[in-house]
Formats: C-alpha cells, structure tokens, sequence
C-alpha cells in the first residue's frame, strides 16, 4: 500500500493534495451549525449526478414518450421510484442547503475581502443550479412542465427589439415543443453539470486559498505558533470530516423521511398538475413555479406598472435579473469593518432580518394566485430586499460596531 | 437566527393553509392502502364500470392482481375482458380521437387521477352527480360544472334530482332535533340498487383503488423506509461517538 502511494505519488501529487485541501487545511475551530450546509450541498449533488445517471438510463426524452416513460421508471424499473424520488426530492433539499450555506455567508460576513471570488463563483454556482432545476423541471413534461416553461422562456420575449427571436431561439420552436424538451434534455444531463461541476472545483479552490471564514469574522491566520499552524485552527481532516459524518448522517434521516413518507410535500416538491401530461390546448388555473423560484416569481409580477414606454412585464424581469444581480456585488456594498454579524451594529442586523423575512414572505406571495394576497405585500417586500443591498454601504459605515476579539470564541 | 428558522418553518405551513381553500366543500374519505378487501372490490368497480371509456395504461394487470391480493387466474377470468395477457399494460381499446367526438373531451387515463385531483375530491365527485336537463346526458356535476361524463353509476346510486349537498358536517339542530348538514342527496330522480351508506362503501373502495394505483411504490416505500431511517439512526449514534472521541481534546 505505502509502496502503491509512492508510486503514484512520484507521478501525481496525490498525497500533497491530499495534504493541502485534508489533512493539513487549517479550519478554525469555532465552526457551528451553520457550517454543514456547505458539504451537505456537496451530498445533495452526488445523489442528483448519481440518480440522474441513472434516471437517464430509463428516461425517453421525447413529447411522445417523456410522461410515459417517467411513469414507467415509477412502476416498472426496479427501484426506479426511489432513484426517482430521490431526485426530485434533492432538487428541492438543494436549494434548502444553499439557500442557508448563503444565509450563513450574509450572516458571519464571508464574502468580504478576501473571500469576494469565493462569494462570486458561489453566485455562479446558484445562477447556474438555477438553470438546471428549471430544465430539469420540463423533462416530466406533465401541465406544470409545460406551462411553466411557457411563462419563463416567455419572459425572454419581454425584452425590447430582440426578446420574441430570443424567446423563439430558445424554445428552437414557436411553443414549447418536443425540440424545446430535446435541448433541455442535453443541457441538463451533459452541459450544466459539467459547468457545475467546474464551479465547484473554483469554488472550493478559491476557498481553500484564502481559508475559511468563521462565526467570529476572526482572520485566524495572523495568530500562528511556532510551526506556522494558526493557533485557532484544526485540520480539517480528521476533525471536521467525523464532524460531518454526523451532520450528513442526521441530514439523510431528514431526507429519507421526506423521500419514503412525503416525496410530493403537499405539492411543495411535486406539483399536483404535473401528474397529467402536459397539453398544449389546455392552461392550467394557476401556474406556480416550484418554490425555490417562488421569491423572484412574486418580484416578477409586483412590477405592475409601465414605464418610459416600456411594458410592466419588461421592468419585472429587470428586477427579478437585478435581484440576482445584486447579489454578485454584495462583497463591494459591504463597508463594515467588521465581517461577523456578531460584532456588526444594530443596523446591519435588524436589516439582515428585514431581508431574510421579506425574502419568505415574497415566497409565499410567489406561490399563491395574485388575488389571494394583500396587493401592496409583494411591491413592499421587493422594495425592502433591494433597500437590504442598496443602503448597505451607508449603514454599514454609519453603526457603531463591536470590538473583533484576538481569538475565536471557542 | 432560531428566530428566523421558525419563521420560515410557521410560513411553509401558513403557506400550505391558504393554498389548500377551494371553492366547493369535499367530503372527507378515509383512505387505507393496506386494505385489500376494499382494493379488491374498488378495482371491480373499477374493471366493470370505468374501464369501458378510462384506461388506466400506465399500471399493469399482474403488478395490480399481485399488491391487492387476487389470485392470477381469477383476475385472468374475472377482471380483464378481451385478450389482454396478465403482464399487459391496462389499456382499453376505445380511440381517443372518437371519444372526443362522443363526449367533447376524451375520457382521461385514471392512473394518476387521485394523485392530481386528490382523494377527497374523486370521493365527492363520483357521488355528487344530479339531474340536469340542459346537459346532453341529463346529468350535471356538484364538483365538476358540465361534466362531459354521464352518470355510468346511476344503478348503483340512482340519481339526485337536485344539486347535492357536499361538505357536510353532520350534526343534530338543536331547535328542531333532526339531522342536518348531511352531505348527499336530498331526493332521489331514479332509484338505485344500493343504500346511500352502501354507495358511500363502494365509492370508498373504488377511491382507494385509485390511490394504490397512482402510486402502488408507497406500499414498498412504507415497506423499506423503517430499515432505512432505523440504519441511519444507529449510524449517527456511531458518528456521533467517533466524532466526540476526536473532539474531546479540543480546546
């Protein structure tokens, strides 16, 4: 074995990778709850390429066949409601991880220097797992594939001059049709993973460059001991790999139960229209997207005045591409001297809140019928989740912060 | 940061709650896959008085004659009319480009009827039906307005000759001591062979059907899932001790 490792050693730097990125990755060891949620993405993402491999093996990506042959892989292959389920519930149990592995990142500050590219390859990642769960999404081709794929490559159509071509270029068809369902297809099970795959890599590159952020926004690398090993860090390997098994384990029990109990959630996570094929002739009452998408949904439609001659659809999609947008900016509007929330002032945290609650509540609204909600709801909520980005450089130098400990609080 | 975990968890439910309003009031259904005796007397229903206009081609004879408890050569004599071999698909002959002639909209595909339109809604519907004279089969729905569909049950149940009323929460008037808020029929236009507790039975039955077979894989998933999440539980203890030996030294 030690003879097999240096063979391949002398050849491939195997054990200084190995070194580098496990063993000798210094993490600070203040880590709390907050922090599992970067390899539980890492989980989710292996089961999606492993299910999805398999899921292909089954699957006929054609309007004639793809309903079909989604039912036949629930009732005639072998285990294939499982691989199924575990699909599509991992779809949604990514966004919940990432969507928390960001909030941690807003909250203990980890995108300020020198962690901006971490950060943006981050955004990269959503931005493109985005385009993934919405193609992967027409594939069933049940009511709500369908018509929600009509609604978003619609929006293309929005934009001035060029949006209907655009919008046509996309479909490849002048509706969704087979040929739009062929290059979601290929696009999903071959050309975005491959993209994700390669912003993972730069991602945790980039992280492991810098080193990782902690809850005390503690730069843990000015306080190093004798042998150059910061004092408030551990290797990541063994410590924060046994730490993780636990996290991943208590992670699967929570996802099996919604995987064997509860695969649809109440049509959170498979959508009732979706179980009849998708039909061109006939709309749907109400067309929801899947609730990871429901937040930039409800921004979507709060636009609901023209201007400057332009259509109210066509500022909906700007806001819903600026509320995306902004995000990639975050680590150039922060101005505080302090990274964690923990030593940042009122301020920065009671606007933190703002954002996060207005980021629910524009989920909620995104996910029932307009008439179904307060009207004002929506526009207050989109006005308040800008308000979080655009004030930030003013009160972010105005508060008064806390003193950063030396040391982390361990 | 609890705080804003409740919130989220308080809104997904506050979510869930005004999602679920609907416009007419369904009548529950218990529902209980485990059930064979009523499995078996839904797919009859189902094989003699569906199945002549709604296929249900997604699910197969065998893989339904194995989970409900029928012998193969009894469901072989008894509930495949035709030459349909056991493994076979549970399709039906009828084209649907003629049924849509006949009735305005091809009759739908039942294998995952209950799991779009729910079990409570298909309870409702299947016993809600009225007459109706400005409709072309006589017939009109409580759940569904202008149904396409005729009442093909009308032997069983007889027909309503009014609206029926649906939702009910049945109770005593205090004032008047009779029963009120019953949902069902008021009178009958025809009569049918069976008690109204006696259709309720059947329609209960031929709903349960509908739900084993949207998703007969809940039988293996129910099956499976104790193992899983008792293996998952035993694991973290493990993890748990493992990581706790590594830590304890961590200062």
């Amino acid at each position: 074995m030690q003879k097999l490792v240096q063979w391949i050693d002398e050849r491939l730097p195997v054990v200084e990778a190995f070194e580098k990125h496990m063993s000798k990755y210094y993490a600070p060891k203040n880590f709390n709850f907050w922090y599992y949620f970067g390899v539980l993405s890492m989980v989710v993402l292996v089961n999606q390429l492993l299910t999805g491999i398999w899921l292909t093996m089954s699957y006929n990506p054609s309007a004639e066949g793809a309903f079909a042959s989604i039912e036949y892989i629930m009732r005639d292959v072998e285990y294939g409601w499982l691989l199924r389920y575990l699909h599509s519930t991992g779809a949604s149990a990514f966004f919940v991880v990432v969507y928390l592995h960001m909030f941690r990142g807003l909250m203990y500050g980890s995108y300020q220097k020198p962690r901006e590219l971490i950060w943006i390859f981050g955004m990269a990642i959503y931005l493109v797992l985005m385009a993934e769960a919405f193609m992967g999404y027409l594939l069933p081709w049940g009511q709500m594939s369908y018509w929600g794929a009509q609604v978003i490559v619609s929006l293309f159509g929005a934009i001035p001059v060029v949006g209907e071509d655009l919008a046509q270029w996309i479909r490849g068809d002048y509706l969704i049709s087979g040929i739009t369902l062929n290059r979601f297809f290929a696009l999903h099970v071959v050309a975005l993973p491959i993209v994700l795959l390669g912003l993972v890599v730069l991602h945790v590159l980039a992280l492991h460059e810098v080193g990782s952020n902690n809850p005390d926004g503690v730069d843990i690398k000015k306080n190093k001991d004798e042998n150059g090993i910061p004092r408030d860090g551990i290797p990541f390997h063994p410590y924060y790999t046994v730490h993780d098994i636990a996290a991943v384990v208590v992670f699967l029990f929570v996802f099996c139960t919604v995987v064997f109990y509860f695969p649809e959630m109440n049509g959170y996570f498979l959508e009732k229209p979706n179980f009849e094929p998708a039909n061109p002739l006939k709309t749907p009452e109400h067309i929801a997207p899947v609730w990871y998408f429901t937040p930039f949904y409800a921004m979507l439609r709060a636009v609901t005045i023209p201007f400057l001659g332009l259509d109210a659809k066509f500022w909906g999609v700007v806001v819903m591409g600026g509320a995306i947008a902004i995000l990639f900016v975050l680590p150039w509007l922060d101005k505080s001297p302090v990274r964690s929330m923990r030593y940042k002032g009122w301020f920065s945290r009671i606007w933190l809140l703002i954002f996060a609650v207005c980021f629910v509540i524009l989920g909620i609204c995104g996910a029932l019928p307009p008439n179904d909600q307060p009207y004002w709801l929506a526009p207050v909520c989109t006005t308040l989740y800008f308000a979080y980005f655009i004030l930030m450089p003013f009160y972010t130098r105005m508060e008064k912060t806390k003193p950063v400990p030396e040391r982390v609080t361990h | 940061m609890k705080r804003v975990l409740f919130t989220l968890l308080l809104s997904l439910f506050a979510a869930q709650g005004l999602a679920a309003s609907d416009k007419v009031a369904l009548d529950h259904v218990d529902v209980d896959i485990y059930d064979k005796a009523s499995l078996q007397s839904g797919a009859a229903l189902f094989t003699n008085y569906c199945m002549g206009c709604h296929s249900m081609k997604y699910a197969r004879y065998e893989r339904v004659a194995d989970d409900i408890g029928i012998p193969h050569e009894l469901y072989v004599d008894n509930l495949i009319f035709g030459d349909a071999k056991i493994g076979e698909l549970m399709d039906i002959p009828m084209q649907s480009k003629m049924a849509a002639g006949w009735f305005g909209a091809p009759p739908p595909d039942l294998s995952l009827v209950a799991r779009l339109r729910g079990p409570e809604w298909l309870y409702t519907y299947l016993r809600t039906f009225y007459k109706d004279e400005s409709r072309p089969w006589g017939v009109n729905n409580a759940v569904f307005k202008d149904v396409g569909m005729p009442h093909v049950l009308i032997d069983l149940q007889g027909l309503c000759a009014e609206k029926p009323h649906t939702g009910g929460k049945p109770g005593i008037d205090p004032m008047s001591g009779q029963e009120i808020g019953v949902s069902g029929c008021q009178s009958y236009a025809v009569e049918g062979s069976m008690t109204p507790s006696e259709y309720n039975d059947a329609m209960r039955d031929l709903v349960n059907f509908l739900v084993y077979v949207g998703e007969p894989s809940k039988l293996q998933a129910n099956y499976i899932a104790p193992f899983v999440l008792m293996f998952l539980f035993v694991l973290f203890v493990f993890a748990y001790l493992l990581n706790r030996e590594y830590w304890k030294d961590v200062h």
